[in-house]
């Protein structure tokens, strides 16, 4: 049983520590791959569609966002295309409203570079589309962006 | 007997890691918004008559229910909407039913005659968002291969490498955006 013996007193041994740097890249890409950084909550199905001739867009504090597509909560909402303002459904004479409140939270000075970026389902029919416009172009919000991904090759 | 090799420290490799993180935290753009920007038109005055605009300045583009697409009432491809567009736009040969031209003096580029030419996009009700942009995106690729030209042809670069505000400008001014959106046609009914 000379095997299971103790041998006398021995030192605590130091922890290891090499394998922290590994455990730190875990987090880090753990963090990478899950964060999507995105403000609002989605209620509406934004497919976007592909274009080659975009521009980013510069400044991302001076871009209010309106969602257009078909609702992801069908059974509540239907199938038809509605329009998403902040985080809820909204109807098309809220989007002067919103573009005020909008201008209200920015810099004065800011105001007439305020950009809204249009993000419209592909599948949507023009009908809504123009609807926003012509409220956008009532309050004075000239200047939008059609939100499309960027297509490599020529389409 | 083996001799043991020392040990390397690895306390630092995690300071190391921390580094690289912070890194890519700063790099990292976080999914940058980009698309097509355009400027709508101030709201009409009903009390002011819109100018007349002659025929031949205008390319009427049409998209109706099923996504097709008219140039002047023929129905064209869309792959072959750019090189109409350009062809409209620039004239190259003083055809007299494409667009006239005007002289103007733009700074940075001299005398220039720029083209009258007005693109005249209507779409249907319900025209899907999807074909819209198609057409968009081949009006905007057809202005910009022209920008290119003669930002080129005068400066030696293309027009996104131009760095000159004022040059720029010019180059904005001697090939205007000139898009206009006509009141849609509503052929599709309440689909």
């Amino acid at each position: 049983m000379s095997r299971f013996k103790e041998k006398g007193k021995k030192e605590i041994p130091a922890i290891n520590t090499g394998s922290l740097a590994d455990l730190v890249f875990i987090l880090l890409f753990f963090f990478m791959v899950i964060s999507t950084m995105r403000e609002s909550t989605l209620l509406v199905k934004v497919a976007m569609p592909r274009a080659t001739e975009v521009h980013k867009l510069e400044k991302k504090s001076l871009v209010s966002n309106i969602y257009i597509g078909q609702p992801l909560n069908v059974a509540a909402l239907g199938t038809e295309s509605r329009i998403q303002l902040n985080d809820q459904i909204a109807d098309v004479s809220e989007v002067q409203a919103f573009i005020l409140a909008e201008r209200e939270a920015r810099n004065e000075a800011d105001v007439p570079f305020l950009t809204t970026s249009l993000k419209v389902d592909k599948n949507t029919r023009m009908r809504i589309v123009t609807a926003v416009k012509q409220e956008l172009r009532q309050v004075g919000a000239f200047r939008i962006n059609y939100s499309t991904t960027k297509a490599q090759t020529a389409l | 007997m083996v001799k043991k090799s020392p040990t390397i420290n690895g306390g630092s490799t995690a300071d190391l890691a921390f580094l690289c993180l912070a890194f890519f935290m700063m790099t990292s753009s976080m999914d940058t918004d980009s698309g097509i920007v355009r400027r709508l038109p101030p709201p009409l005055d009903p009390n002011i008559k819109p100018p007349e605009i002659r025929e031949r300045n205008v390319l009427q583009v049409q998209v109706n229910l099923h996504d097709q697409l008219r140039v002047n009432r023929e129905q064209i491809d869309i792959s072959e909407l750019r090189s109409v567009t350009k062809d409209f736009l620039s004239n190259p040969f003083d055809d007299p039913h494409k667009p006239e031209k005007r002289e103007m003096d733009i700074p940075g580029l001299g005398k220039f005659m720029v083209s009258r030419g007005v693109v005249s996009l209507q779409n249907d009700n319900t025209t899907s968002y999807e074909a819209y942009i198609r057409v968009q995106n081949e009006l905007a690729a057809a202005i910009n291969e022209l920008r290119d030209a003669l930002s080129r042809e005068r400066f030696g670069v293309t027009f996104a490498n131009l760095r000159n505000d004022e040059l720029r400008d010019a180059i904005q001014r001697a090939i205007p955006m000139s898009i206009s959106e006509a009141e849609p046609r509503n052929d599709g009914g309440q689909r």
